[in-house]
């Protein structure tokens, strides 16, 4: 939970999201806990937003291991 | 035809022909009638037939013409586009063929020809024949299982797609995925997708991809061609490549319509190079309306989580108020005063009581004083010397200093000679 919510790839940002809903509607939380959990939740929420408007694809050629000539 | 050449119908003038007893026919209705002839035959409206192509020719427009031969004889073969575009190999002049289809007439040329609608190499060359072989064998082997095929994983990283760098199927795969979910970093592993040479790069293509760990998901992606441009998807190798692979695989290859033995293999299928991309990951609007759910739904238990607590605080409160001290406080004040008013009322009783006691005590008191007696004419006669009440005459001697108290003062007197009865009348 202390780790910041910017360094998290998408896929890790949702997955703590899940478990940060599926904990908060568990109950069973202190006050101070479930408020750290839904401040934690919006800056998920945030994160993930901000990682999906900002993303450029990006495009690698591998090196290509035979030339047409070669090919078997 | 008829009304191009009107100057040519029979006028009669000769008299060996109009001797046939019968007008004669125009160009046109004669053809026009052996036409019928060829297209009412039930055997020409089906035939199938073998020979050399040769003068083979690939028209603009997509259609086939070409000659099928013998060593006897030759006939003109035409093949549309439709039907042409189904090919799963490229008719060449030289080539032994079987082609199937109808024997009709062209009018314009007057040459009979066939209307071919499959054409196959003939002998070893026979793909059909090869692409069902091949399909029993790997389907027998269980390569189509669905229970073989792996899912996708839900938010890919690194997505690889073999296909030709110059294709048009890439640029609609990196479109898709550039719109879609442009979170992903592709890999292009560059393969020739036709050709003689095509199943081996797709191989090697493969297998480069296969190779790295980064890697979440393989696309294997080629547009539309004819069935002969397909045919590198249909090689053996290529499907055991596809099957061997330790990512998952998403074929698309070719249009709706086309099936590949890569398809049968493949993970997933998708109908086209687009499709492909677009199940290969989740869509970036859908996601932001998901998350704009989720922040609703966090909201909403944080809502919920902060009146279960004003609930549980004002239960505290309820409990708090009735333990506080100040009721308890109350509750004393009342015992305060309440023993104040039995305080006050017994200090007033006793008072009353004593009051009226003291009337008593102070009646008897006046009843007992010698006061009274004294007013009444009666004296108190003490000897000077030590104060002592004089009862008896005896105590008193001639000469004594005698103080006579009466009910107004006191006054002194001395003692005479007497008898013990005189004395008591002389002291009245």
């Amino acid at each position: 939970m202390s780790n910041d919510v910017k360094d998290l790839s998408f896929e890790q940002a949702v997955g703590e999201l899940d478990d940060t809903v599926q904990r908060l509607e568990g109950g069973d939380l202190s006050l101070a806990e479930a408020i750290a959990l839904y401040e934690r939740g919006m800056l998920l929420v945030q994160h993930c937003n901000d990682v999906l408007d900002a993303a450029e694809l990006q495009v690698q050629t591998l090196d290509q291991p035979d030339s047409p000539s070669e090919a078997r | 035809m008829q009304q191009a050449f009107p100057g040519i119908q029979p006028s009669g003038q000769d008299p060996d022909f109009s001797a046939a007893g019968r007008p004669p026919w125009s160009v046109s209705q004669l053809t026009l009638h052996i036409k019928d002839l060829l297209e009412l035959d039930p055997e020409l409206g089906d035939v199938r037939v073998r020979g050399e192509i040769s003068n083979f020719t690939r028209a603009a427009s997509g259609h086939l013409y070409f000659t099928l031969k013998d060593a006897e004889a030759a006939i003109s073969c035409v093949m549309w586009r439709s039907d042409a575009q189904r090919l799963r190999w490229q008719p060449e002049h030289g080539a032994a063929a079987l082609a199937r289809g109808r024997i009709s007439v062209y009018p314009p040329r007057g040459n009979y020809q066939l209307y071919v609608d499959d054409l196959q190499r003939a002998g070893s060359g026979d793909l059909h024949a090869l692409f069902e072989e091949l399909c029993a064998r790997l389907e027998a082997e269980g390569l189509f299982e669905d229970d073989r095929k792996r899912p996708l994983p839900q938010f890919p990283r690194v997505v690889g797609v073999v296909t030709s760098p110059q294709a048009a199927a890439l640029r609609d795969v990196l479109d898709v995925l550039q719109r879609r979910y442009p979170l992903v970093r592709v890999l292009l592993s560059p393969s020739m997708v036709q050709g003689d040479g095509a199943p081996a790069q797709i191989v090697d293509a493969l297998q480069a991809l296969d190779a790295r760990d980064d890697v979440d998901l393989i696309l294997l992606v080629r547009g539309g061609g004819s069935l002969e441009d397909l045919w590198a998807f249909n090689d053996e190798g290529v499907a055991r490549a596809i099957v061997a692979s330790r990512h998952p695989v998403v074929s698309g290859v070719g249009h709706q319509t086309d099936f590949t033995i890569a398809d049968f293999v493949a993970d997933l299928r998708a109908p086209t190079p687009s499709a492909a991309a677009e199940l290969a990951v989740p869509d970036r609007v859908e996601l932001q309306q998901q998350l704009a759910a989720t922040r609703d739904l966090l909201a909403m238990s944080m809502e919920r989580r902060l009146a279960q607590a004003r609930q549980v605080l004002q239960g505290h409160q309820r409990s708090l108020q009735r333990v506080s001290p100040r009721t308890r406080v109350d509750t004393h004040r009342q015992q305060v005063d309440d023993l104040m008013r039995r305080a006050s009322r017994a200090l007033a009783y006793s008072l009353s009581l004593r009051r009226s006691g003291l009337g008593a005590l102070q009646a008897r008191l006046v009843a007992l004083s010698p006061q009274a007696t004294l007013q009444r004419g009666y004296a108190i006669v003490r000897l000077a010397e030590d104060g002592d009440v004089v009862r008896s005459a005896g105590q008193v001697s001639a000469g004594d200093a005698l103080t006579i108290r009466v009910h107004d003062g006191e006054f002194g007197a001395t003692a005479q000679d007497g008898t013990t009865g005189a004395a008591e009348r002389v002291s009245e």
